[in-house]
């Protein structure tokens, strides 16, 4: 191997890059709606039946809608269907402005903050499903693809880290049931491969539409395990774990699950 | 004011059955749950649901707390003419819901 090879190798092996290849993919990649029965496939594929839909309806209108001090969503983005294609997918991302690695919700919360200069919608209030679940259906169709490289490496490692970590009464970790035991059975339920293309989705369990942090929170739940407060890094860390590890699946948002 | 979705066809058949498809969003609390301090929730569901074409009601529906959330109702008419088909909904809070969808005669 010339210089230039050894370069470039041990450039590979020290920049600390997150590729393709660090991430434990499983193959071939399922969507969670696979492991649903066929009538939750129906009620999903259905777009007006479709529950989650309903949250799409409001969010649409929340997104014209003018703020008390500020700008509707409208007035800066436009027509959504053109401004945010595709958004979702890159979802969680690192945000300058932040700091931090934020997800969708996150990004709506700061925006609302910053822009429209009002109180930030709670976590997993109405609103801010509504607007999440509107904004994610624009994305519709199309694969995941989130960066995790560059600024968003150290949530990426941290994500990763996390889901190979056992925790809880179970001592169970991510990995044990949606890498190694996917399409298994657990409560009488199929085990899937955890990804979050389908996310926002109503879950029938919940009655309601629910963001991909309160379906961690519920597995952490069903581990024993302390759940993660809405919004903590350890929750969106493991987002973006989920994302990458999901790069190249489409997904149908807003799902529906059991 | 309430939000729903409703589906129907933009041309009909005059005197032939066509569907007309609602979802209304509501958490049709039934009154038998309680919240996470002891207290009881208050039952709040959506108790009457009317569908009018043209002006003439063809539907009515008394629901109650054995609905799941989110009621989905759909259901047959016959128009003999022309109109708007108007569906209009209310909760035990006394919350109102309207749904309209415009509709022509074949």
């Amino acid at each position: 191997m010339n210089t230039a090879g050894r370069t470039l190798l041990a450039a590979l092996v020290f920049s600390g890059a997150a590729t393709r290849a660090d991430i434990i993919a499983p193959k071939p990649l399922k969507s969670g709606i696979e492991f649903q029965g066929a009538d939750v496939q129906a009620l999903q594929r259905d777009e007006f039946a479709n529950p989650g839909m309903l949250w799409v309806t409001r969010g649409e209108r929340l997104w014209k809608a003018p703020a008390a001090q500020g700008p509707a969503c409208a007035s800066c983005h436009g027509d959504a269907a053109k401004s945010m294609r595709g958004v979702a997918a890159s979802y969680p991302k690192h945000d300058a402005a932040l700091g931090r690695v934020v997800d969708l919700e996150g990004r709506i919360r700061a925006c609302a903050a910053a822009q429209q200069k009002r109180e930030a919608p709670a976590w997993e209030s109405e609103e801010l499903l509504s607007l999440s679940a509107f904004v994610a259906r624009q994305s519709a169709g199309l694969p995941i693809a989130v960066a995790v490289d560059g600024p968003a490496s150290a949530a990426f490692e941290r994500g990763r880290s996390l889901f190979f970590e056992r925790q809880g009464q179970f001592n169970l970790a991510c990995t044990q049931c949606h890498d190694r035991n996917w399409g298994g059975t657990l409560l009488g339920e199929r085990i899937s491969q955890g990804h979050p293309a389908d996310w926002p989705a109503y879950r029938l369990e919940w009655q309601s539409l629910g963001s991909l942090q309160r379906r961690l929170r519920a597995c952490y739940f069903g581990v024993r395990a302390e759940q993660p407060a809405f919004g903590s890094g350890d929750l969106v860390a493991l987002e973006l774990y989920l994302a990458a590890r999901a790069r190249g699946l489409a997904g149908a948002p807003p799902g529906v699950r059991k | 004011m309430m939000i729903g979705r409703i589906q129907a066809p933009p041309t009909v058949r005059k005197g032939e059955p066509f569907e007309i498809k609602v979802l209304v969003q509501h958490p049709m609390e039934t009154g038998f749950r309680r919240g996470m301090n002891g207290q009881s929730i208050p039952m709040n569901v959506v108790n009457k649901l009317t569908c009018t074409l043209a002006g003439r009601e063809v539907f009515s529906a008394d629901l109650g707390s054995g609905v799941a959330a989110n009621p989905y109702l759909a259901f047959f008419a016959v128009a003999t003419q022309a109109g708007e088909i108007v569906v209009e909904w209310s909760d035990d809070r006394g919350e109102t819901g309207r749904l309209t969808a415009a509709f022509t005669l074949a």
